[in-house]
């Protein structure tokens, strides 16, 4: 039982991982703002929450585990309303997307 | 063994961050950067904790990402309206 959590957790840590590190791999070579706003959402999302779970698996049913799930619920709820906070003030102070053409309806803040 | 690699994957993660937020044209890419770091470091010390098998650092990780969370939210408030909103509450 325990060699099936072990190699589950690492699992888990290995696809948090990968993802961790195609966010940063985006957030460096990715051609606009936005884009990168949106591959570093990658990272904090599915990234962390991964490499959490492999963490809680880690731990079994403890105190341990009731903080990386407060760790998770903190990163799950804050990053994407700092994501959205920072698009949306990059567009106040007019950096425009790449493709975006002027007056489409959709380049509007 | 798993742990070990996924620490050093953060720390290349920091480092790319870090890459972008010294080339990044605008304000606005560095403080992505910052955030990016910000969480690579919770998850840094999260993970430094267990492969050292002391898991009191999973607190040192919650109050470093409160605060991540404060410091981007007052920093992105400062360059969106020019001030942090003082003025307005001293003339109310």
């Amino acid at each position: 039982m325990s060699l099936v959590i072990d190699i589950a957790s690492g699992l888990c840590l290995l696809i948090g991982t990968i993802f961790c590190l195609v966010g940063a791999i985006g957030l460096l070579r990715m051609p606009d703002f936005f884009t990168r706003v949106h591959a570093a959402s990658v990272l904090e999302t599915l990234g962390a929450d991964f490499i959490l779970l492999g963490l809680m698996l880690q731990a079994g049913w403890s105190l341990v585990t009731v903080k990386l799930l407060m760790i998770g619920l903190l990163i799950f709820f804050a990053s994407p309303t700092a994501s959205h906070a920072l698009a949306r003030a990059a567009m106040v102070r007019g950096v425009m997307p790449l493709l975006a053409r002027p007056g489409a309806p959709s380049s509007k803040p | 063994m798993m742990l070990a690699a996924a620490t050093l994957a953060l720390l290349v993660c920091v480092a790319l961050a870090l890459a972008r937020a010294a080339l990044g044209p605008t304000v606005f890419d560095r403080l992505q950067s910052a955030n990016t770091i910000g969480t690579c470091t919770m998850l840094l010390l999260a993970l430094f904790g267990f492969l050292n098998g002391r898991p009191e650092f999973l607190d040192l990780a919650l109050t470093y990402g409160l605060l991540n969370v404060i410091g981007v939210i007052a920093v992105l408030k400062f360059f969106r309206q020019g001030d942090l909103g003082a003025n307005k509450e001293a003339r109310r």
